[in-house]
């Protein structure tokens, strides 16, 4: 799987092609990617693969890991509240779903909730969970651009990064 | 309704709207939002937050198998969220300066036109293989794909990353200002904008709206718009939908991807619009 193969219509030199419009600009930098020996793009590519891979992982057991969490305070929630089930009569879903409603929102309510074994407790704990993937994603990507040796994408990674926890510390003061 | 009822019956419309989202590049908040709010009649605010978990189920669980399989691009991805983050963060800070209503009457337009735009483009699907863009190549964004539709290797080029940035802060201000429509914007953005690929505008949208919709969901949840027996089948059930989804991108024609992408985004402008002239 070459990079530029396929249907690209430039046969020679595409990698010359693609950085002939950026000589000037950008501190004169735009030439930060040299012609590399074949073995050279083949290790790339591997690292490229690596990360991918990394990422993927990431993702993949941030999933997991929510989903069950998020199952076992379902099932709690079910086991605790016995009019929940149809079985039981006429308990309606709209007792749980109004503006009255009560469920942990803040660390220390959450905290408390799931000390005490609460199913909704433990189902936010998952949400939290799964609401982390992507900014553990991100957290991956800085690391990624780094092993990667691409300090422009490692910075653009990191502002990003910056970004969602500042906007956390935000949410919560 | 008991809330057994309620949690098996929504757990299953999550699954669909998982398969949708994640086929689609939007986060599912298109079914879940309309699908709460006028089925189950649930509070708007508990629903937006529903649709930020959803967002967030199908971003993860599609993403997972899009960045294996090389069909998203990475670098576009983690580039264009600097534009997604900052919109994100700074729509929180405007929310209470704009009219809601005319902000829906804005956005419902211009999806209406990007919905047109990304329409126009169907026969006009073939990939960039020359570049001037100085960013695009500066951070070598460019990149390719294996099509599993037509069983060959599809390497394209990127351009237009100025205005596509724009683009992105734009969905990134809407999806904090509305708490839709992230996925809406930043899919034409790439498609007519940058000329990504169909799939690879899809599939990288995919892997975004995540990261958009995390910068507020830290708010959603102080706020209390996270309720755990609504959250609960939207996450497992677009979790599974996002999954399966994320199968079929690779098989079916860029085509079919597109007009059904259109066809989705003619529903969210005239929902839009709806909101802000009959609210």
């Amino acid at each position: 799987m070459t990079e530029l193969s396929g249907s690209s219509g430039t046969p020679q030199h595409p990698e010359l092609d693609e950085q002939e419009p950026a000589p000037e600009g950008l501190g004169g930098s735009g030439h930060r990617r040299q012609q590399l020996s074949p073995e050279e793009v083949a290790e790339m590519e591997e690292k490229v693969r690596k990360v991918e891979l990394a990422i993927s992982l990431v993702l993949r057991i941030g999933v997991v890991v929510s989903v069950a969490v998020i199952a076992t305070g379902l099932g709690l929630m079910f086991a605790h509240h016995a009019a929940y089930l149809p079985v039981h009569g006429h308990f309606s879903y709209k007792e749980l779903t109004s503006k009255s409603t009560r469920f942990p929102h803040s660390f220390s309510s959450l905290g408390h909730s799931i000390a005490h074994g609460d199913g909704r407790g433990i189902v936010v704990l998952g949400v939290l969970i799964l609401i982390l993937t992507p900014i553990l994603r991100v957290a991956v990507g800085v690391l990624s651009f780094i092993y990667e040796k691409d300090p422009p994408m490692a910075i653009v990674t990191l502002y990003v990064l910056v970004v969602l926890i500042g906007s956390f510390f935000l949410a919560g003061g | 309704m008991t809330p057994l009822d309620f949690v098996i019956s929504l757990a299953l419309i999550s699954v669909a709207a998982g398969v949708l989202g994640s086929l689609i590049g939007l986060g599912g908040g298109v079914v879940i939002v309309p699908v709460l709010t006028l089925l189950y009649h649930v509070d708007i605010r508990l629903a937006i937050g529903a649709s930020i978990v959803s967002v967030i189920a199908t971003s993860s669980g599609a993403a997972a198998a899009y960045v294996r399989e090389r069909m998203t691009n990475l670098r576009a991805g983690m580039f264009l969220e600097i534009a997604t983050t900052t919109g994100a963060v700074s729509g929180a800070y405007l929310t209470t300066l704009l009219p809601t209503r005319f902000l829906f009457v804005f956005f419902g337009v211009v999806l209406a036109y990007s919905s047109f735009a990304t329409f126009r483009r169907r026969h006009a699907d073939a990939p960039l293989t020359v570049s001037h863009d100085r960013l695009a190549n500066y951070f070598n964004l460019h990149g390719s794909y294996y099509d599993q539709a037509e069983q060959r290797e599809i390497s394209y080029k990127v351009v237009g990353t100025k205005p596509g940035l724009a683009l992105m802060y734009v969905a990134g201000l809407v999806s904090a200002l509305l708490g839709i429509g992230s996925g809406a914007l930043k899919v034409p953005a790439m498609d007519s904008a940058m000329h990504l690929p169909m799939k690879v505008s899809s599939a990288t949208s995919n892997f975004m709206i995540g990261v958009t919709a995390a910068a507020s969901a830290g708010v959603y949840f102080a706020r209390g718009q996270i309720d755990p027996i609504i959250a609960a089948p939207v996450a497992a059930g677009v979790l599974l939908g996002a999954t399966v989804g994320a199968r079929v991108l690779g098989r079916v024609a860029s085509k079919t991807v597109r007009l059904v992408f259109v066809v989705v985004l003619v529903v969210i402008s005239l929902e839009m619009l709806q909101k802000g002239i009959f609210p």
